[in-house]
């Protein structure tokens, strides 16, 4: 048995974008054990229900995220419309999903890029994050942010989308597509990205599920809960999930670029099949006593929802469950046994989001 | 867009067996949270199988401790320790048990309320 030493690792580190810290116990290069820990940016969004209506809370968990920004309004108002009994236009219910699968592309895409900046690749870090602002221009083009983006509403969305801007978003996906299928082929085939994704980070099907992991960390072990699979909307689209069986740090990330592509088709899909009518109904009165559990397939995985009414204006509470969060214990489990110097990359493929996670 | 929705109520002293229970079952923990009420804290769990969403609904006085389920479902600590450093919930015979070092506030419990630890 070699020397037993402990090695924290961040909560400030290069590979990381937010902070967590590991406790890393290495016997001579190997990690035997990491602890995570977490609790440096918590901001305690969830309590200000206390002192926001139920309309204003939805600029707050917005806020929860700036990449799944998007999705944290959804998920959030599709709660607050299920306690309320709130019947969504068709046409809101669509483009909130070809909202939320461009938010998929550019949190992707920026995934992609932090990898590739990670391995010290940076020309390809720039190239994903140069195809990004092309998302992020249809995000501002359409509502005036490129970030938080403001887009749902209890009761639909915050504003119709014209058919020149529909055309538009459909040619930009269509300009988009090739560069992102070259640039995942690079990510594929790359001789020294694949030395630092193949066989790295390996979690089993049976611990991913053991340890109930979500989205692209579960689906690159062969595990399929992507609400997605279960949702009318993006089933009468076409949609099928990705699935890769290796369970390693490639496979995760072949997850993403597959989901790229998905993504690009089912926003089109979406546009070209856009129902008339309505884009938003008015909402009266306030939330009921009851509550309601809502979830929807974030980009790095299930978030979950729950909302609790009293009867007046502000709920009793607003709960997220970020992908993150419940993706922490499957990374612990593929570190154990990898070299410290992979550490970092198996950190980056569950895509961790901490100040999701934190709130 | 609707989902199903399946709310039970379970005692505390129920709660390992069932966690155990459903995990035999091929259950998946979807998460565990916490609310403020009055005298009382009521834990929701949530559980998935099939894409269908199971969630159980236990009060638990204010200084009642109750079991983990980490026994069960080794990931639950990251919620257990969160609602203990947030709600001041006591989870005992944890696997993975961060003492209160999980978050760090400046308030401690501070979704506990002052109502709430007036009535201690």
């Amino acid at each position: 048995m070699g020397k037993r030493t402990i090695v924290p690792f961040g909560p400030q580190h290069p590979a990381l974008p937010e902070p967590i810290h590991l406790d890393l116990e290495l016997e001579d290069e190997t990690v035997v054990r990491a602890v995570p820990s977490i609790g440096y940016v918590h901001r305690g969004l969830e309590k200000l229900v206390e002192q926001r209506d139920y309309q204003q809370m939805t600029y707050i968990m917005e806020r929860v995220c700036g990449i799944c920004s998007f999705g944290h309004g959804w998920g959030y108002v599709g709660a607050v419309e299920g306690l309320m009994k709130v019947e969504v236009p068709e046409r809101a219910e669509t483009l909130r999903l070809v909202f939320h699968e461009l938010s998929r592309v550019h949190s992707h895409l920026l995934w992609l890029g932090l990898l590739a900046d990670g391995m010290g690749f940076d020309s390809l870090f720039m190239q994903c994050w140069r195809i990004r602002e092309r998302v992020l221009d249809i995000f501002e083009s359409v509502t005036g942010g490129r970030v938080i983006v403001s887009f749902c509403r209890v009761g639909g969305v915050q504003c119709d989308v014209t058919p020149e801007q529909v055309a538009k978003i459909i040619s930009v996906c269509d300009e988009i597509e090739d560069e992102i299928r070259k640039t995942g082929l690079v990510f594929i085939n790359d001789t020294s990205v694949k030395n630092r994704l193949r066989g790295i980070g390996y979690i089993s099907k049976e611990d991913a599920m053991e340890l109930c992991a979500v989205g692209p960390t579960a689906r690159g072990s062969g595990v399929n809960n992507d609400v997605r699979d279960f949702t009318p909307s993006y089933k009468a689209l076409g949609f099928e999930p990705v699935l890769y069986d290796e369970g390693d740090c490639l496979a995760r990330c072949r997850v993403r670029i597959d989901e790229l592509m998905q993504s690009l088709d089912l926003i089109r899909n979406g546009l070209r099949n856009l129902p008339e009518g309505e884009w938003r109904v008015p909402v009266k009165g306030n939330p009921p006593e009851g509550e309601y559990a809502f979830r929807i397939e974030q980009p790095r995985g299930e978030a979950f929802y729950y909302v609790k009414g009293n009867g007046t204006k502000n709920l009793d509470r607003a709960r997220v469950r970020t992908p993150t969060n419940i993706n922490i214990p499957a990374m612990v489990r593929m570190l154990q046994g990898c070299s410290l110097q992979d550490v970092s990359m198996i950190v980056i493929t569950i895509d961790p989001c901490i100040s999701c996670t934190e709130r | 867009m609707n989902q199903d929705q399946n709310f039970e109520v379970l005692s505390p002293e129920a709660v390992p067996e069932t966690a155990a229970r459903l995990k035999s079952e091929g259950y998946r923990m979807v998460q565990i949270c916490a609310i403020t009420m009055e005298g009382a804290s009521e834990l929701v769990y949530s559980f998935d199988k099939d894409q269908k969403l199971l969630n159980l609904k236990v009060t638990v006085p204010f200084g009642t401790p109750v079991k983990s389920i980490t026994p069960s479902y080794w990931a639950a600590f990251v919620y257990e320790n969160e609602i203990h450093d947030l709600f001041d919930v006591e989870f005992t015979d944890s696997e993975l048990d961060y003492k209160g070092n999980f978050f760090r506030v400046s308030t401690k419990t501070p979704w506990k309320g002052p109502e709430a630890k007036g009535a201690e």
